[in-house]
């Protein structure tokens, strides 16, 4: 379970203020708001890239506010997807569990578990440079699952994917979410990422005061 | 006539102009460019025509000249790998990181290249024999290990000349290391703005998602910054060994221009003219060129490779 309790956070002069939700363990939850609202300085606090000014940062109920990007077992897949371009797309599915010390069989082990689970068995020699918009999604999400993390966070994952694409992407996220149980925090400003995925689906608003605030939307957060 | 006439009347005369002013345009790019670019081949074709291949040869023969090219080859690749060495982390640092006094560092690190030579090579002459602020009040008498100077009608204080050659054995100025230590000012300031711009052009979310996955923020350097910089690094490398080839003022007053011993390419031009000696001031002057379209080629083929 991921929980944020009155969480705040700047960015530049940007400040979010007094978040505060919870996502069951397991759960797909959709986080929606309108651009340049602080969807991704959230995710960014979550798994610890930015600095928690005020609140708590809960995982699987263990505060894990101050604690390093490291150390909290989240994925992140940002929207550029950040892939690493001298690496081939086997040394992405190896490198969390490279730093982890696996043994080799592990490793062998995990990579084909994540190349089958996400159908990208025939791009493991590849390099990452020359991949389609869909193939790179799903190397950077198995990089991220390589971590075998508790909760994955999805930076509008299938925001630049063209329509027949995105549909395959929706029927894999959710699969991936079913099989593996890991919680998802998935956002987007795509009202129908929200139908079809979310479990869950927070929002994302300005108050009348002006403070930002995070909303149930749906679901059973 | 109408509007609609009169439009298209000024439509048809400016599209028959348009040719002309377009060849007006490119006959004034042209000839600006082509000064600059004409002046450099004078230049060159004026070298080459001073000297006979016999001259060339005869003074690329001279031991002093050979002495002077190997001393030149090992103090740029040294100076070259250090500015390097420093420039990397520097680089990253100041690409990556807002810190206090981030905007302050960025200046003092440009100031190699906009300080005159000379006082480049007088401010290492003041710092290595300069007794520094305060250390007088520390330590006793007698010359030691740390430098202190004590003898008579000097102040005492801590010399780091002193220091370099009483504790490490190695002594600086008017030597090679002079040298080096001259070429790397200069040097390594081009390479810090060569890496800080290398790494300006890397993402640095990859950093972030790497962090995420369990890497300190050492490991994601090492581990996925660093190895997208090789191009970088090979720039920074070559910019690094051209600014210390080309190098003269620092060294010629911080290491001196002495024969056989810091002696290098740039102060053999100087001890030749000095000496009358105009047809190897030439000969080791096109040999520098021969060098520095050597790095300039390198340079474009790296600048190929990386823009594909």
């Amino acid at each position: 379970m991921i929980e944020l309790a009155d969480v705040s956070v700047r960015s530049g002069d940007y400040l979010l203020e007094g978040i505060s939700f919870q996502v069951q363990a397991g759960a797909y939850a959709v986080l929606m708001g309108r651009t340049g609202i602080g969807k991704t300085t959230l995710l960014e606090a979550i798994c610890g890239l930015r600095r928690v000014l005020r609140g708590r940062v809960l995982l699987g109920g263990v505060d894990v506010t101050v604690w390093s990007p490291a150390d909290r077992r989240i994925g992140y897949m940002p929207q550029d997807l950040a892939l690493f371009p001298t690496m081939t797309v086997q040394q992405h599915l190896e490198f969390a569990q490279r730093l982890q010390g696996a043994s080799q069989a592990a490793m062998a082990a995990c990579v084909r578990e994540l190349a089958e689970l996400l159908e990208i068995g025939h791009l493991l020699q590849r390099g990452v440079r020359g991949l389609s918009g869909g193939e790179a999604q799903r190397v950077a999400l198995g990089r991220a699952l390589a971590a075998r993390p508790a909760l994955l966070l999805l930076d509008e994952p299938i925001s630049a994917l063209d329509a027949e694409t995105r549909q395959s992407a929706r029927l894999m996220l959710k699969n991936l979410n079913r099989q593996t149980g890991v919680t998802v925090l998935h956002v987007t400003h795509d009202r129908e990422d929200a139908e079809l995925l979310g479990d869950v689906c927070l929002q994302l608003e300005r108050a009348s005061s002006g403070r930002v605030q995070a909303a149930c939307a749906g679901g059973a957060a | 006539m109408s509007v609609g006439m009169e439009q298209q009347r000024r439509a048809m005369t400016g599209g028959r102009r348009g040719p002309i002013r377009d060849a007006v345009f490119f006959l004034v790019l042209g000839g600006l460019s082509s000064c600059f670019v004409l002046l450099i081949v004078l230049l060159l074709a004026a070298d080459l025509s001073f000297t006979s291949s016999a001259a060339f040869a005869a003074a690329l023969r001279k031991p002093e000249i050979q002495a002077a090219f190997r001393l030149t080859i090992l103090t740029c690749t040294l100076a070259a790998v250090l500015s390097v060495w420093v420039a990397t982390p520097l680089g990253y640092l100041l690409s990556r990181f807002r810190f206090p006094g981030s905007r302050i560092v960025d200046v003092i690190v440009d100031i190699p290249i906009v300080l005159p030579p000379l006082v480049l090579g007088l401010s290492l002459l003041i710092l290595f024999h300069q007794p520094f602020p305060l250390t007088q009040f520390f330590g006793g008498g007698g010359a030691n290990s740390a430098g202190l100077e004590t003898s008579t009608g000097r102040p005492a204080g801590w010399i780091l000349e002193n220091w370099m050659e009483d504790s490490l054995g190695l002594p600086v100025t008017y030597r090679w290391p002079a040298v080096v230590l001259a070429q790397f000012a200069v040097s390594c300031a081009f390479a810090v703005r060569t890496m800080r711009v290398t790494f300006d052009q890397i993402n640095p979310r990859a950093e972030d998602v790497a962090r995420t996955l369990g890497c300190t923020r050492g490991q994601a350097f090492l581990q996925v910054a660093l190895p997208q910089a090789w191009r970088g690094i090979l720039t920074a490398g070559t910019i690094s060994w051209a600014r210390a080839l080309g190098e003269f003022g620092p060294i010629l007053v911080f290491a001196g221009a002495t024969r056989f011993r810091t002696e290098v390419l740039s102060t053999s031009v100087f001890l030749e003219l000095s000496v009358g000696q105009l047809d190897a001031a030439v000969a080791v002057s096109l040999m520098m060129v021969l060098m520095a379209v050597a790095v300039l080629l390198f340079l474009r083929w790296l600048g190929a490779g990386m823009s594909t």
